[in-house]
């Protein structure tokens, strides 16, 4: 890892969260590419991907629940850990720092709706074949 | 009653430092998510590309675990251009011992940086640094550099006029981010602001080029911190960049027979190669740096942030420059820019950082007392070393010790963290068994 560089790096394939974990933390990534994947009975289903300047790992913190997915690193990734404690104090000293988070869930939120009216128009071609 | 900026509104900042450069960006942040059309200029004669103290803000270049935090919170990337060094351990150095402590997540989350384009003797320039790559955010996001030294500020028809060089413009709102090093302080006086400047002492920083590859060799990605008992001195830090190491000392009345005793120290030399004739470097300044916030650092359409105003005692002066220009633009913007609408939403934050500083006075009175007591000393490194070798306990002193240094955390809750019997009771303990046995029974 070069000297001019701040986060943890994490090599291909490796796991920076994983489903079922307590979330005590959150996560930036700084460069690099990642993987959100849920797991269901042992085997790994892409769900998203994650890019440079993208947060993660918060839903376990709003939500005091276990994580939801794991994230693997898809070739090398460098992410910057926020630790839940500083996190909370930063966002109650100043509120205006969950703006970013709160644009990239209703973004979050934008594509499900699309995603899941796309499934549900599928199955209904389904039904009627 | 209060003044609203609005469409086509223009804001003045004075500076182009983090202060300034930071104001601009929440200014035209919070602006767009409000469809708000402001127009905003920033003044700033120097060029942070050039090396040496023409394109310096001279400070010990380091931005805090919390402020990294913050920044990338806000989508701010700090690039490995501007990154000089990832920090993730410090070293605690007394004059008879040296300790290494690891942050429990053992990751690069301090940056080192140089606050221009690097010392005089840097040989190339990089980029610009901390400041110039900050500057450049805001100009992104639409404001106007004018690369002007302000002369002159006065009040035309109840609206701040600011003169320069070139031209003489009037503005809705004037932020003044001047720092405490220039003469800018006293224009923002003309205006009526503040009514009592903000105390200032003198601070020593030198640059010293040994090399990326010594410096990763004997420094590594660690920051050291001296706590060494020479009279006047409260702490001295060496922080590891690019190709050079940043001294910096902190400290009453800092002069030439200070340095000398620091550099001859045995503390200093072993940190060094072999050999090493540990001097002065090429570049050293010696700013100014706000020991004590100003008095008013508001008026109607005029804010002070940053250095100009109030700033961290000793540690984490971006940090502050932060905290001050993001809350005078979201009172600006979201509010209003009279005198009231900065009592109201400016002055608690404000306040807060001047409070927390009572608490870091004190926390430097404690340190002051313990450098000179060897038992102290001694059980304090004692209890931290004890705390690194069993990872399962719980890391009091380390933390402690971790916060003060690198200015992670506000004075207060250090403070208070002190005052926890357990924490105590184990410093106090720890102390008792570096006594010397002659002096214990004695």
């Amino acid at each position: 890892m070069a000297e001019g560089v701040l986060g943890k790096e994490y090599g291909d394939g490796e796991v920076i969260c994983r489903q079922g974990d307590p979330g005590d933390r959150m996560y930036v990534v700084q460069a690099g590419k990642a993987e959100v994947l849920h797991e269901e009975d042992g085997i790994e289903e892409p769900v998203g991907w994650l890019q440079a300047g993208d947060i993660f790992g918060e839903m376990a913190i709003f939500e005091r629940q276990p994580r939801a997915a794991t994230v693997r690193a898809r070739g090398t990734i460098r992410v910057l850990t926020l630790d839940k404690r500083g996190f909370l104090r930063h966002i109650h000293e100043d509120p205006s720092l969950a703006y970013r988070i709160l644009q990239q869930m209703s973004h979050r939120i934008r594509s499900l709706d699309a995603e899941l009216s796309k499934l549900r128009a599928r199955a209904e071609e389904h039904a009627e074949n | 009653m209060s003044i609203a900026l609005e469409d086509g509104s223009r804001v003045a900042i004075v500076g182009g430092g983090p202060a300034g450069s930071l104001s601009a960006y929440f200014l035209l942040t919070f602006a767009a998510r409000m469809d708000l059309d402001l127009k905003v200029d920033v003044y700033e004669p120097r060029d942070f590309t050039k090396p040496g103290p023409a394109g310096c803000n001279m400070c010990g270049g380091i931005v805090s675990e919390s402020l990294v935090q913050a920044l990338a919170l806000e989508g701010i990337e700090l690039p490995g251009t501007v990154v000089q060094r990832g920090i993730d351990s410090y070293v605690l150095h007394t004059s008879a011992d040296s300790l290494r402590i690891d942050t429990p997540l053992h990751e690069k989350r301090i940056a080192a940086v140089h606050r221009g384009g690097g010392p005089r003797d840097a040989g190339e320039v990089q980029w610009g640094g901390l400041d110039g790559y900050l500057l450049g955010l805001a100009r992104d996001l639409g404001a106007r550099v004018v690369p002007s030294r302000v002369t002159e500020l006065d009040w035309e028809d109840g609206r701040p006029r600011v003169r320069s060089q070139d031209a003489s413009e009037t503005y809705d709102l004037v932020v003044g981010a001047t720092g405490v090093n220039a003469t800018g302080l006293q224009l923002f006086e003309k205006l009526g602001v503040p009514s009592k400047r903000c105390e200032t002492t003198k601070t020593y920083i030198t640059e010293i080029g040994l090399g990326e590859e010594a410096i990763t060799r004997q420094f590594g990605t660690a920051m050291h911190m001296y706590l060494l008992n020479i009279p006047r001195l409260d702490c001295a830090a060496i922080i590891p960049k690019g190709n050079f190491l940043t001294i910096c000392l902190l400290g009453k009345d800092i002069d030439r027979e200070l340095i000398s005793a620091f550099f001859g120290s045995d503390a200093v030399q072993r940190c060094f190669p072999d050999g090493w004739e540990v001097r002065e470097g090429v570049c050293h300044c010696s700013p100014k740096i706000n020991v004590r916030e100003a008095r008013t650092p508001f008026l109607d359409r005029v804010v002070l942030v940053g250095d100009a105003g109030a700033t961290r005692l000793y540690k984490d002066g971006i940090g502050a420059a932060y905290r001050t220009a993001k809350a005078a633009a979201r009172t600006a913007v979201f509010s209003g820019v009279s005198a009231e609408d900065f009592k109201r939403h400016y002055w608690p934050v404000y306040r807060s950082i001047a409070v927390d500083n009572l608490f870091g006075r004190a926390i430097f009175e404690v340190v002051h007392a313990i450098k000179s007591l060897g038992p102290l000393l001694s059980g304090c490194l004692r209890m931290s070393e004890k705390e690194q070798r069993s990872p399962g306990e719980s890391r009091r002193m380390s933390i402690v010790l971790w916060d003060m240094f690198t200015g992670s955390a506000p004075y207060r809750e250090i403070f208070l963290r002190t005052l926890d019997p357990r924490f105590l009771a184990r410093f106090l303990w720890e102390s008792a068994l570096s006594v010397p046995k002659g002096v214990a029974h004695g």
